[in-house]
Order: C-alpha cells, then structure tokens, then sequence
C-alpha cells in the first residue's frame, strides 16, 4: 500500500534510529550535523532502485569532499521479498563497497514516519535537517548520462544556502513492500 | 507458407509502474513482425495465489507461446518488478527490446515447421 502524504519539502525531517548491515546504528539528528543529508530509500530487488543506484553512489563520492551524508535505508519485508534480507543487504554493500551506510529499517515504521512510497525515494535535507528536496534522483532511470541531475542540483543548491530550483519531483519506482 | 501467430502473453502486477511501456513495445515489435499487436492475451497478478498460479517472478513478465522472453534461473515466484538486464549491461525494469523481437520470430518459424 502506499501512504497518501509524503514528507514535504520545508518541514523537518522525522528522526531516524537504524542499524546498518553491520549493525552499527545510524542516527538522524545526529551531534555534529552535515551541512547537508541525502535519504533515500531503496531497496535489492527493484530494477528502477537498481537502475539508478550507480548515479546515486557517484553523487556520494563527488560530494563526499563537501561533508555531505548519505543514508541508504531498505524498509521492504523481507518475509515475502528475500533479495531484500538483511543477509542479502550486506552481501551487496560488500560485493558492491558502498560508500554510505545501508540501513535495515525492519520494522518499517521510518517508512511510515517519512511516508516514503517507492524505491528509490529521495530526500535531501539541509543542514538543519529541514527538507529541501523530494523526488527522483534525475529524469530518467534508464539513461546514465543524467548522473542523478536532480539530485546534484539540490545538492548544489543546499550547499550554497539557497533554494533548489526543482523542490519536488514524483518519485518513480517499485512500492514499499508493507508487512501484511 | 505464413508464419504462425504465435500466442503472446503480458502477465503485470499493479505494484510496478513498468506495465504501460511494457505493453507498447510488446505491441510494436508485434506490429513490425507483421503480426496483430492487439493479440496479446494481458493478465493481472494480483494475489500470491495468482502468482504462484501463474509461476509469476516478476512484473512485467512477457512469454511467447509459454517461453519467456528473458528466461530465469531459481527466482523466487511473487508479486514482485522484475529486473531485466539489457544486451548493453544496463539494468531495466523493461526487457531488451531485441530479445522480444527475437522471441517472437523464433516462435513464427516455429508454425513453418
């Protein structure tokens, strides 16, 4: 099912409390905040997740130097869906060396909290955990010459303290994957 | 002798947003083989009973007198998108487009037999 509201952009961003695929817990705020956070959810068995995961992995890396965090988080149920287990999770941050942390939402209720409704979904926070972007990554999971523009903008746009041109975008994707 | 039209089915689940290009390239491809693009038999999956019914591992899933246009080894049947890999590498939600196109005449010289 999907959640009729969605986290919007200028309100602040529900809190967070999950393990990564170590099982070191993650949070959000966190002491020393980012000058800006990217969440996005997402997830093994999507192609669209899959599809654009590359784009994502190299917008962390170029803007790794700026302080940018990058959260991953998987809410899928893995009962019904085992590519999303967390076994599968941390096969997959190993064979693929994510650079940011993946996070198991087992209990689904950050899903819930953010009414995150696809894989990918994607947020980008300032610096004061205040949401300045919501939607896809860029126009088009199958075409990599976008290189995640969307998100890159409202990076771009966060870090210099100003407004991202393109606030929200619908997100494109597989849905959550809810318990029964 | 005419080639067979051969019985072509679309198997989708409302959970993925992939069913409508799905379809339209099905229907093209067809067309361009000369055959009827509307002949395609379109099924919801939309209950795991369905599913394990139809032996569906994901949406969409497009087979060709019963053989899969991208066959799969040891996938997990449920209501699920399904992650199709590309002739170039990429990762799509959608089949290679050449691989339709190839399904669908080796199933047309089949009828000539």
């Amino acid at each position: 099912m999907a959640h009729a509201t969605a986290t919007k952009v200028g309100e602040l961003a529900p809190q967070l409390e999950l393990p990564d695929t170590h099982g070191t817990v993650h949070t959000l705020p966190m002491p020393e905040e980012a000058p800006a956070t990217v969440v996005v959810w997402t997830c093994n068995h999507c192609p669209y997740a899959r599809a654009w995961h590359d784009r994502i992995v190299r917008a962390a890396d170029d803007y790794e130097g700026r302080g940018v965090r990058f959260l991953a988080i998987n809410s899928n149920d893995a009962q019904r869906y085992p590519h999303d287990s967390l076994e599968a999770m941390r096969k997959r941050v190993e064979a693929e060396s994510w650079p940011f942390p993946y996070l198991h939402d087992e209990s689904q209720e950050a899903a819930r909290a953010w009414a995150a409704q696809v894989t990918p979904h994607l947020y980008v926070l300032d610096s004061g955990l205040r949401v300045r972007y919501e939607g896809a990554p860029d126009a088009d999971h199958m075409d990599p010459d976008q290189q995640g523009a969307w998100l890159r903008e409202a990076l771009d746009a966060v870090l210099a303290g100003q407004d991202p041109p393109r606030p929200a975008t619908d997100p494109v994707g597989c849905s959550i994957k809810w318990k029964a | 002798m005419a080639a067979r039209a051969p019985d072509v089915e679309l198997l989708w689940w409302e959970g993925c947003p992939s069913t409508d290009e799905a379809l339209a390239m099905l229907r093209e491809e067809m067309a361009a083989l000369g055959l009827d693009p509307h002949a395609i038999d379109v099924r919801e999956v939309s209950t795991d009973a369905d599913a394990q019914r139809e032996e569906f591992v994901g949406s969409p899933t497009i087979r060709v007198d019963g053989r899969d246009v991208q066959p799969l080894a040891q996938e997990p049947v449920g209501l699920t998108c399904r992650v199709y890999r590309l002739a170039d590498g990429r990762i799509s939600p959608l089949p290679d487009r050449g691989e339709v196109r190839q399904t669908l005449r080796d199933a047309m010289k089949g009828g000539d037999d």
